[in-house]
């Protein structure tokens, strides 16, 4: 099946166009048709020694699922991710696949490696109607819950369900407790729509609910509940994937003026509470004309393109280095860039300006050159003396990073954090110092990604499942 | 979904306290904690101080006035019927400790969410002063539930109607400066009412502590929206408050900051009062 001679170019993936996406939520990126995932899958050379696998940190059989697309046999391919990934729907589209898998591709050299996560996707949504049990478990039907195993999920983001999944599947019974009222932690707050449909989230979450996992939303744990209530009230373990969810201010002048938002809030005015459906929804948010958003990760695209389809002028984002070392997925920034979003590299903030009624008016920035490599290798920007100019704006969006949140920590002292504030835990079994208290996530590692939150869930779900004598 | 066992009209279209069935924060809230919550699906998330809770009942009381859109449609609710979400406890609970006599001051509505911070002086064995006021004696509220274990309640009126005619800043006033045994003062209310108080305490260098009511989305410290300026760093009160020290409050930022969606929230409630006009 293999053409090593001729490499076909990867099968395109089929968009929205760019200036009519920027007056919608609805999803960019539409996704394969069958004969376009066959195409792709055909153009996998199904190695000897793949190394694809070795690149996806849950090591998804990229061969081997592969191989099952190009055969049309969608339900062992199905069946062969889910076996490793308990959210292929997901991955499929907000993995950074081009550090990942992709990376790994024999083909990555030529540019064209196989689209293994376009494939993950289609594999997902063209399964979704099957039966929750058998996409999890691999049997017909779910398993009966033991009501004498009891594990706490603390928080909904993709580590704890992930281990909820897991948990379940193993006949453990399963309670997520989540402190906003929806689940899917970041998935549902923080990605947008139009990059990842909440009803994908929705589905992913009943598929949980249908194998007899319990979800308590509205539960903020360390307020309600604390880590050893749970003990008392007969849970034998506990995990907790409460996300790195604190935003970070810059500490400048003029930051709390009317006008400047973290990312966090403009996203989950956004996306949790459906803020751009004002009126019809309550949640009031600033649609600015002149927007600035600070910071080049996934985030800030995210933010710079929500905030186009909110209907700004003009989106500007700054960031402090170069293009070419903004941490965003490449597609994200490409797309960004397609709908319209101003690039301004190498400047830093300095202060925000505002009116006399405290709304801001303009960012002044400096001039940043590229110095000497750091402790990261790349080059760090240092200021250029005396290189300030002024960005006129009516909303800027902070995108720069997050810290571990808090309201658990402060409330559970007993848990040893990290000389960052990140829980300790053991990075084979996801334990803490506290006896049958796990943790995973970004609490653990920081701001990371979807699937390593994930990878971490199932480590920890694995161990849990072990001590209960599940395995 | 919390479901409201109580509705008492406490200033007929005005100010309503609600019972709400909800165990377990009931068994968890400390005075000075608060509520977020959301009136359907279509909602914002607001939030509410506790201004009472009944452990074995399983109970938590708040109190509210009908400022717009979010407060018009939870006074909508009716007896019997369920709150969309309610979550809480969140944030710190009041500092209170054994110090002697302490004074509680309440304005408008925030008499109600005083009460609950009153109560639990009394409880530590503190002697407490209450200092209520409202533009008229048909405004005041819990004048009744303070009396219970307050030492004193002092009444103050815009116009005269009830106790003193005045603000609530000038029984302060000469409460301090007659009695030298008052260790602190709390103050919950309109902005510009904690601002006065903050600078009448600061004159006789009483410790003084204020429950701020920025604008919070998730309240449990993700959004940032409710930052406020205090000792000039950037606190959230939603997890670092809501109460702080008032003498280092930046009062002008707060102020200015609550108006941030001023147009939208007037759209918002325009729309809703038309609709509901129209129901009618
Ligand atoms: C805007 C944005 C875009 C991103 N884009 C990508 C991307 O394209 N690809 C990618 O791989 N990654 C992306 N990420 C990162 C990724 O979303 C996270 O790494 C991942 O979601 C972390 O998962 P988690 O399970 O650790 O926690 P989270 O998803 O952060 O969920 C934590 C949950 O815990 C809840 N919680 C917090 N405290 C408590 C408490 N005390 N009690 C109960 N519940 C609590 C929170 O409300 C939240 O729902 C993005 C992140 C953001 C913010
Ligand atoms: C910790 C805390 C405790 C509070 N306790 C009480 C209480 O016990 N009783 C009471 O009557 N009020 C209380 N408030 C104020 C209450 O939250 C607002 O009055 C309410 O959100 C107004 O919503 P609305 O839609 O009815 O009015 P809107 O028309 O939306 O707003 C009127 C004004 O209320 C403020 N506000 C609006 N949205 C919010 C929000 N999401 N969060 C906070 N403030 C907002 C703004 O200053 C706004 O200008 C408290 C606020 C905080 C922060
Ligand atoms: S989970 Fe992510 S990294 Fe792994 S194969 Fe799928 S897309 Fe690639
Ligand atoms: S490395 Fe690339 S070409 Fe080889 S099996 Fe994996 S996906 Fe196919
Ligand atoms: S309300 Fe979001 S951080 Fe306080």
């Amino acid at each position: 099946m293999s053409k090593k001679n001729k490499i076909h170019p990867r099968v395109s993936m089929p968009m929205q166009d760019p200036q009519a996406r920027r007056s919608t939520f609805s999803e960019v990126a539409l996704g394969y048709t069958q004969e376009q995932a066959q195409a792709e899958a055909r153009r996998c050379l199904q190695c000897k020694n793949p190394t694809c696998q070795s690149g996806c940190p849950v090591e998804v059989d990229c061969k081997t699922f592969i191989h099952h697309v190009a055969e049309g046999d969608f339900d062992a391919a199905y069946a062969t991710i889910k076996n490793t990934n308990s959210l292929p729907a997901v991955c499929g589209r907000v993995c950074p696949q081009e550090k990942q898998c992709e990376l790994r591709c024999k083909l990555a050299p030529t540019g064209q490696p196989v689209a293994i996560g376009r494939l993950e996707r289609y594999v997902a949504d063209t399964f979704y109607a099957a039966n929750p049990c058998d996409a999890i478990t691999g049997g017909e039907e779910c398993r009966i819950l033991n009501p004498d195993m009891r594990v706490a999920c603390v928080g909904s983001g993709p580590s704890s369900l992930t281990a909820a999944g897991y948990l379940a599947a193993h006949g453990i019974s399963v309670t997520v407790f989540e402190a906003l009222h929806e689940l899917g932690g970041v998935l549902t707050y923080g990605i947008p729509e139009f990059r990842l449909p909440k009803s994908i989230v929705h589905t992913e979450v009943e598929y949980l609910r249908q194998m007899g996992v319990e979800f308590k939303t509205n539960w903020v744990v360390g307020k309600i509940i604390s880590v050893q209530d749970f003990f008392d009230q007969g849970y034998q373990a506990v995990f907790i994937g409460v996300g790195a969810g604190l935003p970070k201010f810059l500490g400048i002048e003029g930051e709390n003026l009317l006008g400047v938002y973290s990312a966090n809030e403009y996203l989950t005015r956004v996306n949790l509470m459906r803020g751009y459906k004002f009126p019809d929804m309550d949640t009031p948010v600033a649609a600015g004309r002149q927007v600035v958003v600070l910071g080049g990760g996934n985030v800030a695209m995210d933010a710079a393109r929500t905030a186009v389809r909110l209907g700004a002028d003009k989106v500007t984002i700054v960031y402090r280095r170069s293009k070419e070392e903004m941490p965003a997925r490449l597609e994200e920034l490409e797309h960004a860039l397609e709908e319209g979003v101003h690039l301004e590299n190498l400047v830093a903030p300095v202060a925000f300006t505002g009116n006399e009624n405290g709304q801001l008016t303009s960012l002044t920035v400096q001039r940043m050159e590229l110095g000497e490599p750091d402790a990261s290798g790349r080059r760090r920007p240092v200021p250029v003396q005396s290189a300030f100019f002024e960005i006129p704006t009516d909303l800027a969006i902070l995108g720069i990073g997050t810290g571990p949140n808090q309201v658990l920590l402060r409330e559970t002292p007993a848990l040893t954090l990290n000389k960052w504030g990140y829980i300790q835990a053991n990075p084979e079994t996801g334990e803490t110092e506290i006896p049958m208290v796990f943790a995973g996530g970004d609490i653990v590692t920081g701001a990371a990604t979807v699937v390593l939150a994930m990878g971490a869930g199932r480590r920890a779900a694995r161990e849990i499942a072990r001590r209960l004598g599940a395995l | 979904m919390a479901k409201i066992i109580r509705k008492r009209v406490l200033i007929p279209e005005r100010v309503t306290e609600l019972t709400l069935e909800a165990p377990e924060i009931a068994a968890k809230a400390r005075p000075g904690n608060f509520v977020i919550l959301r009136v359907c699906k279509e909602g914002e998330r607001f939030p509410l101080t506790i201004a009472d809770t009944d452990v074995e009942a399983g109970t938590i009381t708040i109190v509210y006035l009908v400022m717009g859109k979010s407060t018009a449609m939870l006074n909508c609710l009716e007896q019997g019927q369920e709150v969309l979400d309610l979550c809480g406890p969140l944030g710190q609970a009041t500092d209170i400790h054994p110090v002697g006599t302490v004074i509680c001051v309440g304005g408008g509505t925030g008499i109600a969410a005083m009460h609950h911070i009153a109560k639990g002086h009394a409880l530590a064995g503190n002697r407490v002063i209450s200092i209520i006021g409202a533009r008229s004696a048909d405004l005041l509220l819990f004048e009744e539930e303070l009396k219970k274990f307050s030492h004193e309640v002092l009444v103050a009126t815009d116009d005269g109607s009830k106790g003193v005619k005045g603000l609530v800043t000038q029984v302060l006033h000469d409460r301090l400066a007659s009695d030298p045994e008052i260790k602190e003062v709390v103050a919950v209310g309109p902005v510009p009412m904690m601002r006065a108080v903050a600078e009448v305490t600061r004159s006789f260098g009483v410790k003084t502590v204020v429950s701020l009511n920025s604008i919070m989305v998730d309240g449990i410290g993700m959004c940032g929206a409710c930052r406020v300026r205090v000792d000039n760093q950037t606190r959230f009160a939603c997890v670092d408050g809501p109460e702080f020290d008032a003498h280092k409050v930046d009062f002008n930022e707060l102020t200015m900051r609550l108006k941030s969606f001023v147009p939208q929230e007037k759209q918002s409630y325009t729309c809703y009062c038309e609709c509901h006009e129209q129901k009618k």
